[in-house]
């Protein structure tokens, strides 16, 4: 009877199910044959085609565009530099600072973010009057337009004549600082913080919420107290939360661009100028091509160096979830 | 900290009654610290709606002011003045719905497969769309940028509605995933069984059920591609600018005007922060690729 089988399987192995082996003798299923297999994996097509056309192929352009030296106000000057740019990059001390300013925004960026995130997530896992408009306001700053944030920040908080932190801090000897000029990225970290920490507290809540509440009533029972109970049960917990949120968040803010073009335009100086700041300079103010995609690629290279442990986290997520693949 | 939802059950002892009256006065403690940080936090969202009722004398003084008769004519301005924002509100509005609803177009069929009944290889698949999601901007803007130009494409609406539905597409196609897999086994066996084609089964069990899950994607694809900054400025800045680019280079060029900047940054923000509060119980399955729930 199993001598039977083996066709149907094959067929039929489009579905990811084996056809139960030994089974009914031989009776073709209706949904088999190579034609259904096209057809089940027929509605993936556009959304992959695309994907691959609108992304991979403008990647494998730029790697391209790399190995050439290209200005785009010089004619004829495209031609093929194998990897002169990269030198040419590396050499640039912009360049170089602008690597070392990337890890130093985004890690503090995300750190802080994370740290306030958790406080934040905590605050609200419990039942109190008023939570969900303390959830609302808590989102908000992460659905405000960026760039509308940045301004706002720029002009009517760290304004050092009329900035709303002047006036707060005023009474403290602290007077007409000129935020921007002065301690920029720590200006500018505090606007990212204030913008992620909300997009943090979601995703820790959603590990804080499906706490084991029993294990928690326990320790209270055996006598832990608040602190014991947070290190020994809930952060072991929310763990595996604050590892994609970190990693999620490093993913973005790496790529952050329009908080520093508003708030200072990569000054004072090169002090605030990231990767991907640096790149658009490149290519939009010195229309150099080739160090533009030479730098792109370096950002490329330092993003999937987290995106692999990212892509592992997701793997583990999705086993654990339902919907298991 | 006091982290727990359970409090101790009433006692009927007086050290029972005084333990819950100071767990009552802790609980009360906290609640009060939360309401500080949120409004805290809050702040600057409502000095920006604030300082949009304000006149610019009002808005530009030291000690800030917070009574004030308020006035609509900043909204005004932005809507009528010489510099308004209504074209650049139309880019946006166009680019947005057109982009969310290409989006979705994409990513539901593929989730479909993806979910019910997974094609081979769907794992891979998956991660192939959250790898896309990973890839850096900046490391597709120098071709694009240079391909754009050669067509002339440059200020054009369709070249970011492209962009933007690559940009959303992996985020939409693990969400709706994610509410696909939650459509119960039994009841696609049983339109299966009563003779429904896929076609049917789609359109009158799946699609149904998963219309909440759709919206949510809708909403967070939209937040996405109406506060988009790179792409807009590097492709659109001469001469099609959505809100956010035309928001940053009026500013730029105006000079310190606080009052009607702040009007036009909280017309720049209300449908996304509007959004955003209709979808927050969907909002970190969004941010997390469907991961969380």
């Amino acid at each position: 009877m199993t001598a039977t089988i083996p066709p149907t399987r094959a067929l039929s192995a489009g579905n990811g199910t084996p056809v139960a082996g030994g089974q009914a003798p031989a009776r073709r299923r209706p949904d088999a044959g190579p034609w259904h297999a096209w057809k089940r994996r027929l509605p993936l097509m556009p959304a992959l085609a695309y994907m691959i056309v609108v992304t991979q192929v403008p990647f494998l352009v730029t790697l391209w565009y790399s190995l050439r030296s290209w200005n785009l106000l010089v004619p004829g000057s495209n031609r093929f530099a194998g990897l002169a740019e990269y030198r040419a990059a590396f050499d640039d001390p912009a360049f170089r600072s602008a690597a070392l300013n990337t890890l130093k925004i985004t890690a503090s960026a995300v750190v802080l973010a994370m740290l306030l995130g958790v406080a934040l997530a905590l605050l609200l896992n419990r039942k109190f009057l008023g939570r969900g408009v303390v959830r609302t306001m808590l989102i908000t700053p992460f659905l405000l337009m960026p760039v509308a944030t940045d301004l706002l920040f720029k002009t009517t908080i760290y304004d050092s004549n009329f900035g709303f932190l002047d006036w707060v801090l005023r009474p403290l000897g602290v007077g007409q600082v000129n935020w921007l000029g002065t301690h920029a990225v720590g200006s500018l970290v505090v606007v990212l913080v204030w913008e992620w920490a909300p997009f943090m507290m979601l995703i820790v809540l959603a590990g804080l919420q499906g706490e084991d509440l029993e294990a928690l009533e326990a320790a209270r029972v055996d006598g832990a107290n608040a602190v014991k109970t947070f290190t020994y049960i809930t952060l072991p917990h929310i763990r595996r939360y604050i590892e994609l949120g970190v990693l999620l968040g490093s993913i973005y803010i790496v790529q952050t661009f329009g908080d520093i073009y508003v708030l200072t335009a990569g000054g004072p100086g090169t002090a605030t100028t990231n990767l991907p700041y640096y790149l658009y300079e490149q290519v939009f103010n010195n229309f150099t091509v080739g160090v533009g995609a030479a730098a792109g690629v370096i950002v490329v290279i330092l993003t999937e160096v987290v995106a692999t442990f990212a892509l592992r986290l997701f793997s583990g997520l999705l086993e654990a979830s339902a919907g298991a693949v | 900290m006091a982290v727990t939802t359970v409090g101790p059950p009433p006692g009927r002892t007086r050290w029972a009654r005084w333990a819950h009256r100071k767990w009552d006065l802790r609980a009360g403690f906290w609640t009060g610290l939360t309401w500080v940080v949120a409004l805290v936090l809050f702040f600057p969202v409502l000095w920006m709606v604030l300082t949009s009722f304000k006149t610019e004398h009002t808005a530009y003084t030291y000690p800030p002011r917070f009574v004030f008769s308020p006035t609509l004519y900043q909204y005004g301005q932005v809507f009528n003045g010489v510099q308004n924002f209504v074209h650049p509100l139309e880019h946006s509005i166009f680019v947005t719905l057109v982009s969310t609803g290409l989006v979705l177009l994409l990513a539901v069929p593929a989730a479909y497969s993806l979910a019910i009944r997974p094609v081979k290889r769907s794992k891979d698949v998956l991660f192939f769309f959250l790898t896309t999601k990973m890839l850096p901007y900046v490391a597709a803007i120098v071709p694009i940028y240079v391909v754009a130009k050669d067509l002339g494409l440059l200020d054009n609406d369709w070249t970011l509605v492209v962009l933007y539905t690559a940009m959303n597409l992996p985020v939409a196609v693990w969400m709706v995933r994610s509410f696909l897999v939650e459509v119960p086994r039994g009841l696609l066996e049983a339109a299966r069984i009563d003779g429904a084609s896929t076609w049917t089964e789609v359109t009158r069990v799946v699609l149904p059920m998963i219309m909440p899950g759709l919206a949510a994607t809708a909403l967070i694809c939209g937040i996405f591609a109406w506060n988009e900054f790179f792409f807009a400025q590097s492709l659109t800045a001469t001469n099609g600018p959505t809100m956010s680019v035309f928001l940053v280079s009026s500013i730029q060029t105006e000079g310190l005007y606080w009052a009607q900047l702040s009007a036009a940054a909280t017309v720049a923000s209300l449908p996304v922060v509007l959004a955003g509060w209709i979808a927050q119980k969907q909002l970190v399955r969004g941010l997390s690729l469907g991961a969380l729930k």
